[in-house]
């Protein structure tokens, strides 16, 4: 295909770039604006962030978030992972379908409407069986039905495009079929594993629709806390939170994508220098 | 082929089978049966269902009260309306914006693709709430948007954009855009050029070739791009929250006030319920798509 980039092409894909990124930008320069006032420029300051440092209620809800994230991107991608194997390697089993829809229905599905059916039943779980209490627990839970779903869908991609063969031949050589996946296959997804932990991960991080439904008195994560100070009106401490936020994740994703980039192409390398040894 | 025929293919299978089953599937089940219960001023706030009489007998109560109150009090078929008709306006000003993008995404060279992309799914990893929060301080009375406009004189007083539908339809463009792009960029990018060729060589203008060739084979991706944006959509709550007016009742509002504000369980989850099955067909859809797509 002709490298020909019309200027309508690219007007398009520049304003549509713009229109992602200057709230952001306005955002974080606000966050350094001395002045309370929104419409002002007060002159540069730090004052918010180091006002925010000093937040007990916002450090200990980064914090719960933080741990639900861990826990929950952790496991998502376990069960992802083994439900993206059982759809991509096993063709045909009972409750393929029915897997497949839950796996995709998360994807789509809007939060107000996950988030009330599992606060339901979580509910009527402690009244049957005294588990789960509603806080920590119900929230890591139901970050991990929903980012289990991105999870399938990105190994599930990898997985396709993963070639077979060695792991065929190392079968044939007498290796069993878990070691000949846990050696062959498993190094080639993995760059899949690490995008899709770090997906959830900020899913997680970021959620406020379903943890507020499931979630408990006494236990506030991030994006509720958030939630709530912008509700009751502008805080310029905010403004350094959500800068704050925004660089790190912004930060991690692109170092993690560099890095993967450049792990792929050592591996392409490898396999291009075997094939000619 | 010799995974397939072990029985222990059951242990990969059933973790997630199972987790996805009692998390996922089986709260449906529980908010269709608090749907048909009272509220009660208790805790769960809401009566059982069957009880367990005295005389050893099980009494079977069920309310369709819920759904009878849904479709009389006009609030609900309003937001179910306005939710839709916005759901359905953002997607299609989304699409009429994340075509060409994509299109151009895909005609870019290998490398600068990379970085096109890595730009479009940068937002979508960065807090969705905290872009919410960020558009606000464009759109505000006092923000961005008309200090310039005032500043440039093109306006003599702020003109007002948050609370109206103006700000939840530009929230909900500027939050979802990426969902849009990124599935339209996977169908063109895996698009024949030839076919393109012979098209031009064949003497077809290249707007011709476009609605013949283009157009049709990036059908998949403009359904699952479409569907990515308007289901969520749909059922959006932070933005018309956060964005709207009282007047801009979505659904997902709806449900939410019914729940946390009026503590009124039963009808929040007869509303979960009933949008539930007005997303059947849309849901349905996208998941034909998907899967057609995920396995091509």
């Amino acid at each position: 295909m002709e490298r020909r980039f019309s200027p309508v092409l690219f007007c398009a894909l520049s304003f549509g770039i713009a229109v992602l990124y200057i709230p952001i930008l306005v955002l974080i320069a606000y966050s350094f604006n001395a002045s309370p006032l929104v419409s002002l420029w007060g002159g540069f300051t730090t004052e918010w962030y180091t006002k925010l440092i000093h937040n007990r209620q916002v450090l200990e809800a980064a914090l719960l978030s933080l741990e639900v994230a861990v826990c929950a991107s952790t496991v998502a991608v376990m069960l992802g992972t083994l439900a993206a194997i059982s759809l991509v390697r096993f063709t045909r089993f009972p409750g393929r379908l029915l897997l497949t829809g839950m796996v995709n229905a998360p994807l789509v599905m809007p939060e107000v409407i996950t988030g009330i059916t599992q606060l339901l039943l979580f509910v009527s779980m402690l009244q049957m069986l005294s588990w789960p209490h509603r806080g920590f627990t119900t929230i890591v839970i139901a970050h991990v039905a929903f980012c289990s779903a991105y999870v399938t869908v990105t190994v599930q991609s990898r997985l396709q495009t993963a070639d077979r063969s060695l792991e065929e031949a190392a079968m044939d050589l007498g290796s069993s079929p878990a070691r000949a996946f846990l050696e062959i296959t498993l190094p080639i997804i993995a760059p899949a594993l690490i995008s899709s932990w770090l997906l959830s991960f900020t899913l997680s991080l970021d959620d406020l629709v379903i943890s507020s439904f499931v979630s408990g008195p006494g236990a506030s994560t991030l994006p509720m806390v958030i939630y709530s100070k912008v509700k009751l009106g502008v805080s310029p401490d905010v403004n350094a939170l959500a800068s704050l936020i925004i660089c790190l994740v912004g930060g991690c994703v692109i170092g993690a994508g560099i890095l993967m980039r450049r792990a792929e192409r050592q591996r392409l390398l490898e396999v291009q220098q075997a094939e000619r040894g | 082929m010799r995974l397939i025929e072990r029985p222990g293919r059951w242990l990969i299978i059933l973790p997630p089978l199972l987790f996805l089953i009692v998390f996922f599937l089986i709260p449906f089940a529980f908010a269709f049966k608090i749907s048909l219960a009272e509220t009660a001023p208790r805790v769960p706030p809401f009566t059982d269902i069957l009880t367990h009489t005295a005389d050893h007998h099980w009494h079977l109560s069920i309310s369709l009260g819920n759904y009878r109150y849904l479709l009389t009090d006009e609030v609900y078929g309003y937001a179910y309306l306005y939710s839709l008709r916005t759901a359905f306006f953002s997607t299609l000003i989304c699409l009429a914006l994340g075509y060409p993008m994509a299109y151009a995404i895909s005609r870019a060279s290998k490398s600068t693709q990379s970085i096109l992309l890595l730009i479009i799914i940068l937002p979508f990893w960065t807090s969705f709430l905290l872009r919410v929060y960020a558009l606000e301080g464009i759109i505000r009375d006092n923000g961005i948007i008309n200090i310039l406009l005032l500043r440039w004189g093109i306006i003599s007083h702020p003109i007002q954009i948050m609370r109206t539908s103006l700000a939840v339809y530009l929230g909900i463009i500027y939050s979802y855009l990426p969902f849009m792009v990124l599935p339209l960029f996977a169908t063109l990018e895996k698009l024949d050029g030839t076919l393109l060729e012979a098209a031009a060589d064949l003497g077809s203008p290249p707007w011709r070739a476009f609605l013949d060739v283009t157009l049709p084979q990036s059908l998949p991706g403009v359904i699952a791009g479409s569907m990515l944006v308007f289901i969520p959509a749909v059922g959006e709550f932070v933005i018309p929250s956060l964005l709207g007016g009282p007047d801009n009742l979505m659904i997902g509002r709806v449900l939410w006030d019914e729940f946390f504000g009026n503590h009124d369980w039963p009808v929040a989850s007869a509303v979960a319920i009933a949008f539930l099955f007005l997303l059947a067909g849309p849901i349905a859809l996208y998941q034909y798509y998907h899967v057609k797509q995920l396995e091509a």
